[in-house]
């Protein structure tokens, strides 16, 4: 059978960055009709070059340096004139993106923008094309089409947006589709149904997809064939089957190695004695001013109870908008609460004045998600780490060996304090936020999605630089994530959060293994990949080859 | 910084604007030595065309005084209302925007419908009433020059700092028990700055504009040599001998054309993006 | 939809009641201000006819309610001003609302028509720019731009007469129309625009090199955006994606640029009117400063700030017509 689609020797240039001549380099993929081809890869790896590329949606820096894209062995997309080019985009490739959000025109509805895709490529008349609409919603399984069509991009939840993105691109019945990540943005029970969506429309269409994804779970969910990419090159192409299971590529071995497994390790620290004890906490949110109408109050944290045992670590999962990371600032008063309590061996936290408080803070500290966002720009980083203590009061003298020491201690160049953020890699920022939280030598540690904006290898290696701090310093762990797999990686219990609410806590095992709650059931069920577990590779592997 | 004056100085359009402003910066600095006299004094046959008389290449006025030494003392006045005007909106406002922004709530709302109030009133009719009430010393033009150019960079600030007030470096420095007094100025102010450095340039220009409006309506100091009184006075000959009015009129231009290529420059150093568009 | 139209109106309404704090500081500042101006009106009115003894002064001041406390005299005028009463104008010798009555057709003009001109111009040469970014047409539309930002109004001002009435005689050099030639209806309308071409040109300019940039700016960051690549892979043409996706999109920064430079439009009346000596509320404020009528001063604050909030409210209402996201958050 001939391929749909091939990609051949295809390379792209960037002549304005010399020190990275190549963004692609000689890749080659093919595409037969009814599969599912994943293209893998960490950020930078060229992924979503490829996927830009079939389409000619480069940016105008980038050139194409070699090879052909073939659609049905006809002659080469590249070498088409704009207009021949026009007639492919949305006739015979449909693409779908990222961010459902910003890929969706604010100014237009659902129904206007799909409607376009007719408007360009068929004589249809209005009533005609009304009625595609109406059908395409419906196929893609959009709750109440009609209202759907009248509704612009920011009256629809993420998975909605989706959805018409899906039922956008499938409008003319495309042999091609081109996915570039479609399930990034979205929650992980969103994910798992928009996977199941694209998966059912496929088979039925028969239609050749190139999915684009950073997540092994979801290549193993959905992908027939995967190929594996790394510095712009294809590394490692096979069988899904094979290349999950019996990867050969080094590379491969690595990244697989280093998803975490969905297994729990039986709780440690049962015994030790309750060190910080949450009590009934709430916080709402509601616009209240002068001028302001009432906004729609939103109960951020609704009677928020648990206890974390000294030296244990507490993982707290649930989806966005479940109230998790409300909960993290609430802890260390960043936001107040409106009730409830916080105590750390038995003293009130939410009861200390702000001055009391601000002294009060070094014993629980706080990691936080964006290793871009929590560094400020224009400081040095051993700055940053040594002002805790600083303005505590300790000699600079003292602070400067502690910080030599703390850089040592994660993993960094003694000597890096004299830099600035903007010269580390993310995984290398996440240790210096780590620094910075430990300088101050707090009891407890407050970690908000600390590795969710990291590639899956370094991802990896800051969950194993976690767990050896957290032994040796003896810190107790508050573990924020949407991931259930670092969860049952990291934590010794776990509390599932849905809006604003506790539905469900117990050891990790119970949780993740007989999760009695619906919502916690769905969120175990919605795993990608969950019954893919690589036997197999085990992490030493990856650490001899890193 | 070395990096930012080498990116600075990849920009033709950024050079010219500086090299302007070095010039009139020049002219501000030489009036003493090349027109020591009173450049308001009469110094010649009234309105004789540029470059008629060797004495005076610029000519001189319907009242008989020389325009180039005119035009360089000039520079002066527009530079220091450049430069004081600019520096009392900018101090007031990223101190009005950064309370506001920072701390919220009723002082926010206080603080925003009294913008809100400067901003409804046109600024130009607000600097009639207050040079009406207090005068039109140059002293009091300047000031009432900055008090009604403070909103926008106030509302600029305040911007910046809603959106920054909740970053996560932000939070952990208030983590690290840094007080307000500290967060504001060691760790949001820094990264709030950049985009009002370049607004300054904005209110620099307009301050100038200004002023010149001012005096061209002979409602600025008369007793100071200014671009605009010069423009105003040479309205009545107008018809007859317009370089009495030209002359100055391309001063101010340029002068305002320097600034705001100075602006444009400061900004494709200090918010770098669309680079490889 | 219903739900839609009611909360887009509550939304403005909304907004508009804002202004009305704002509204109330202006007025009491400008009052309050206005106590330490030097001589009163009645000042002024005695100097006007000629000097006059104390106790003329203070029998005028009793009549116009000037020897009353700050307190009692601001209170009085607010009260008055609830009903739509200005005052009256020494000076003028009628009513406040009268002279600003005559006076505000001219202004209005003026400013609506440079407004238009200088909207459809910036759009029209920023979209250009725009989409030659970097050649020729962008590089000679940009410095155009530039060089008129820069430009003193009154000085281009002044510099049109001096080409166009006065050289080449084409258009007059200043009034609103020709009193003397007793002309009416259509032909009285073609002389009035002959007289507002400067002056509208003048004020346009300069605001048309701010909405050039914005527009050339605006259309540059939309065109970098997802959606603009989802219509590519949609297969829409170019002309289709520049006027449907990004023009659209583009214009939004445009439409809240208005609301803010009413205000700013409305000041610089004031310095345009003075050159070509047009019968306005600019030059009537400009008039009112050097005879020290302060009543009307007052009068003109109060009818420049509403204006300035009418213009808002408008500006609003459009832009919340235009970008649906407005609508949604102000339910």
């Amino acid at each position: 059978m001939s391929p749909r689609l091939s990609i051949e020797n295809l390379s792209i240039a960037m002549p304005k960055r010399p020190d990275r001549p190549l963004l692609l380099d000689d890749v080659s993929l093919t595409l037969a009709s009814d599969e599912i081809v994943c293209l893998v890869g960490e950020s930078g790896s060229g992924k979503s070059m490829t996927a830009n590329a079939i389409l000619r949606l480069l940016p105008s820096a980038v050139r194409v340096a070699g090879g052909r894209i073939r659609l049905d062995g006809e002659t080469d997309l590249l070498a088409l004139p704009a207009e021949e080019m026009q007639v492919i985009r949305g006739v015979r490739v449909g693409m779908i993106f990222q961010e459902p959000m910003t890929a969706l025109n604010p100014l237009l509805t659902i129904g206007e923008q799909i409607a376009e895709t007719f408007q360009i490529h068929t004589r249809l008349s209005r009533a005609e094309i009304g009625v595609r609409v109406q059908a395409l919603l419906t196929e893609v399984l959009i709750p109440d089409p009609p209202a759907a069509a009248k509704a612009y991009p920011h009256e629809l939840s993420g998975g909605q947006r989706q959805r018409a993105m899906i039922a956008m691109a499938l409008a003319l019945e495309p042999a091609v589709l081109v996915a570039d990540e479609p399930t990034t943005a979205l929650d992980v029970t969103t994910q798992a149904q928009i996977l199941k969506l694209i998966r059912d429309l496929q088979r039925r269409k028969g239609t050749a997809v190139l999915f684009i994804t950073h997540d092994f779970g979801v290549v193993a969910e959905i992908a027939d064939r995967v190929a594996v990419m790394q510095g712009g090159k294809i590394v490692e192409q096979g069988l899904a089957e094979d290349i999950l299971n019996r990867p050969q590529h080094p590379y491969t071995r690595r990244l697989i190695a280093a998803v975490p497994p969905l297994r729990t390790a039986p709780p440690r620290h049962r015994d030790a004695p309750i060190e910080l004890q949450v009590e009934g906490l709430s916080k709402t949110y509601g616009g209240r001013g002068l001028f302001h109408r009432q906004g729609r109050i939103t109960h951020a944290l609704k009677d928020v109870s648990f206890d974390l045992r000294r030296g244990a670590t507490l993982g707290i999962v649930g989806e966005s908008g479940s109230g998790k990371s409300t909960l993290a600032r609430c802890l260390v008063r960043l936001i107040e609460a409106d009730a409830g309590r916080v105590r750390l061996d038995g003293v009130d936290l939410t009861a200390l004045s702000t001055k009391q408080w601000r002294q009060e803070s070094r014993r629980v500290q706080m990691v936080f998600q964006d290793p871009f966002g929590s560094l400020n720009p224009r400081r040095r980083v051993g700055d940053l780490v040594a002002q805790g203590p600083i303005v505590r009061g300790e000699a600079r003298q003292q602070v400067a060996a502690r910080v030599r020491r703390l850089f040592e201690l994660v993993g960094l160049d003694p000597d890096a304090g004299t830099r600035f953020p903007h010269e580390f890699s993310g995984g290398q920022r996440q240790r210096i936020g780590l620094a910075r939280a430990l300088a101050l030598e707090p009891e407890i540690l407050i970690a908000d999605e600390p590795v969710s904006a990291l590639d899956v290898s370094v991802q990896a290696q800051v969950l194993d630089l976690l767990a050896d701090l957290r032994e040796r310093l003896r810190l107790s762990l508050v573990f924020i994530t949407h991931d259930l797999r670092v969860a049952a990686q990291v934590s010794d219990d776990i509390l599932v959060m849905q809006n604003g609410v506790v539905v469900e806590t117990g050891t990790a095992a119970q949780v993740l293994e007989h999760p009695r709650h619906p919502y916690t059931q769905a969120l175990v069920a919605a795993v990608p990949g969950r019954h893919w577990i690589p036997e197999n590779i085990e992490r030493r592997t990856a650490e001899s080859a890193a | 910084m070395l990096p930012i004056l080498k990116r600075y100085f990849r920009s033709p359009v950024a050079i010219l604007g500086l090299t302007l402003l070095l010039a009139v910066v020049a002219l501000a600095l030489s009036a003493d030595l090349l027109f020591p006299r009173n450049p308001l004094a009469l110094a010649g046959r009234p309105l004789q065309w540029p470059l008629a008389s060797p004495r005076f290449w610029l000519g001189t006025d319907n009242l008989g005084r020389d325009i180039a030494a005119q035009i360089f003392h000039g520079a002066r006045l527009s530079l220091l209302i450049g430069v004081v005007a600019t520096s009392i909106a900018i101090v007031g406002g990223v101190l009005i925007g950064a309370i506001a922004g920072y701390f919220g709530g009723m002082w926010d709302e206080a603080l925003m419908r009294l913008t809100d109030a400067f901003q409804t009133l046109p600024n130009f009719l607000l600097l009639l009433l207050l040079v009406a009430v207090f005068g039109s010393r140059i002293e009091t033009v300047v000031i009432a020059i900055g008090v009604v150019s403070w909103p926008a960079p106030a509302r600029l600030t305040r911007a910046e700092f809603l959106s920054l007030r909740h970053r996560e470096f932000v939070e952990a420095g208030r983590l690290s028990g840094l007080g307000d007094f500290r967060l504001i100025f060691t760790e949001i102010l820094p990264n709030a700055l950049p985009p009002v450095i370049v607004y300054a340039s904005v209110v620099m220009a307009t301050s100038i504009l200004l002023e010149s409006a001012l005096a061209f309506l002979n409602l600025s100091d008369p007793n100071v040599p200014s671009w605009g009184n010069l423009v105003g006075q040479g309205r009545s000959v107008l018809r007859s001998e317009w370089y009495v009015c030209a002359i100055p009129g391309i001063a101010i231009l340029l002068t305002v054309l320097a600034v705001s290529l100075v602006g444009q420059g400061l900004n494709d150093v200090l918010n770098p993006r669309l680079d490889d568009q | 939809m219903q739900d839609r139209v009611l909360s887009f109106l509550v939304f403005a309404l909304r907004r508009l009641a804002t202004s009305v704090p704002s509204l109330l500081i202006i007025l009491v500042a400008v009052f309050v201000l206005l106590q330490f101006a030097p001589g009163d009106t009645v000042d002024a009115l005695l100097a006007q006819m000629g000097g006059g003894d104390a106790a003329v002064g203070e029998q005028l001041r009793h009549f116009y309610g000037l020897d009353a406390p700050v307190t009692i005299q601001l209170g009085h005028y607010l009260w008055r001003l609830v009903h739509l009463d200005l005052g009256f104008s020494a000076i003028y010798g009628k009513p406040v609302a009268e002279v600003i009555g005559e006076r505000l057709p001219v202004t209005l003009l003026l400013m609506s028509a440079s407004l238009l001109v200088a909207l459809l111009g910036g759009t029209v040469l920023g979209v250009l720019a725009a989409r030659r970014v970097n050649k020729w047409p962008d590089t000679v539309i940009s410095t155009v731009g530039l060089l008129f930002y820069a430009t003193p109004s009154f000085w281009l001002g002044l510099m049109g007469v001096v080409v166009f009435a006065v050289k080449l005689g084409w258009l007059p050099s200043g009034g609103f129309e020709d009193l003397g030639a007793g002309l009416s209806g259509l032909e009285r309308a073609f002389d009035i625009a002959r007289h507002m071409v400067l002056p509208t040109a003048t004020l346009a300019l300069i605001f048309l090199s701010i909405y050039l940039r914005v527009m050339r700016a605006s259309m540059l960051e939309v065109s970098t955006q997802d959606f603009v690549r989802t219509a590519r892979a949609k297969g829409a043409g170019e002309s289709r994606v520049v006027v449907r996706h990004v023009l659209r999109n583009a214009l939004l920064p445009m439409v809240t640029l208005v609301g803010l430079h009413a205000s700013t439009m409305l000041g610089g009346s004031v310095v345009i009117e003075s050159v070509f000596t047009l019968p306005g509320l600019g030059r009537l404020a400009y008039e009112s400063v050097v005879q020290r009528d302060l009543n009307t001063l007052l009068g003109i604050v109060f009818v420049s700030a509403l204006l300035v909030i009418g213009v808002n409210f408008f500006v609003d209402l459009l832009y919340a017509r235009l970008d649906p996201r407005i609508r949604a958050r102000g339910r």
